[in-house]
């Protein structure tokens, strides 16, 4: 299944309708919209404006591969998962962000396997297809994916303990 | 020094996500979660979840709103110390917790790799520690916070690894 998500704050038609019209290309109906409210015509998908925590967290389990704007949550999500994602950044210009903080994080997460940024629209269709592939070989061999720790590195960690007793936290906590 | 209660409070999305990967860091503590959306009240279950308004800066009611809420939070839980991953609600928890003394520590989102958030820069301004997740936004934290902390008149964001 394919989960294409744009986060709780504003639509992100930029991604959903390049998307969905690849999804209607290759046939595939196995796709899920969570679009924040869309102007693109998604009939004959599954889609919705929002989920709840809850639902989101049954869309990563579900999904092989997902689909979305470079927001944290969603990519941390992946990660903790191994799943590979397709990642359009939001710009200002197009009064899509504040600012282009997410250009500036995709530039940092370019080196991770699984992840696939486009830079533009016209680059999804090519990259949405790769990482089918991805996906579809690493189920076919059984190979295991990479998954994060589900917890922050053990320096901040360290750091924000430290923070929260005062300096002196207590031995074996 | 005894349990100390303290306030993790964080926006949902990538702010939350990035908070919920500190709570190890909160082992021995009694620990109060406060976000915008009430679905997150399960997955921290048995611990106190709280769920308070989203502001942003483009809409003053919601502000102000979200302000009280997060005002009479603070008010009564009265926590030694609390923490954030931004956005809003956590600056606004960080600011009225400065004024019932609560040492409060603000961790910039892993999403700002260039330049600090907005909300970020001003909470360094009275934050008792700030800190980004970029090593390239600010010198590595090497003595213990409460030594280096911004109440020394510096107002220094420091970095200490990252959520990730």
């Amino acid at each position: 299944m394919i989960f294409v998500t744009v986060g709780s704050q504003l639509p992100f038609d930029r991604l959903i309708a390049p998307v969905a019209a690849w999804a209607r290309a290759r046939g595939r109906s196995d796709i899920f919209f969570q679009h924040c409210g869309s102007a693109v015509d998604l009939s004959g998908f599954e889609h919705t404006a929002m989920l709840t925590p809850d639902e989101a967290a049954r869309m990563f389990d579900r999904a092989s591969v997902v689909v979305s704007h470079v927001g944290m949550g969603t990519i941390l999500g992946c990660l903790e998962r191994g799943l590979p994602m397709v990642l359009l950044p939001r710009t200002a210009a197009q009064r899509e962000t504040r600012n282009d903080h997410q250009s500036a994080t995709a530039r940092r997460l370019l080196d991770r396997d699984d992840i696939l940024i486009a830079w533009e629209e016209s680059q999804l269709e090519t990259l949405l297809d790769s990482a089918i592939i991805k996906a579809t070989t690493r189920a076919n061999s059984g190979e295991r994916s990479v998954r994060i720790s589900s917890h922050a590195s053990p320096r901040l960690l360290t750091a924000v303990r430290n923070f929260v007793w005062d300096g002196v936290p207590p031995q074996n906590s | 020094m005894k349990r100390p209660r303290v306030l993790a409070i964080a926006s949902r999305g990538g702010h939350w996500t990035q908070l919920r990967r500190l709570r190890n860091a909160f082992d021995g503590c009694d620990v109060t979660w406060a976000s915008t959306d009430p679905g997150f009240a399960a997955e921290v279950a048995p611990q106190r979840f709280v769920c308070v308004p989203e502001a942003t800066r483009w809409d003053r009611i919601k502000l102000v709103w979200s302000l009280l809420r997060v005002g009479f939070l603070v008010a009564s839980l009265r926590p030694h110390c609390i923490v954030s991953t931004g956005a809003a609600p956590g600056f606004f928890a960080l600011r009225i917790g400065k004024i019932f003394g609560a040492r409060t520590l603000w961790i910039d989102s892993i999403a700002n790799a260039e330049t600090l958030s907005l909300s970020g820069a001003k909470a360094s301004r009275f934050a008792t520690l700030t800190l980004t997740q970029w090593p390239e936004l600010g010198p590595a934290l090497e003595s213990a916070p409460s030594q280096t902390g911004n109440d020394n008149g510096k107002k220094t964001v420091y970095h200490a690894g990252a959520v990730l």
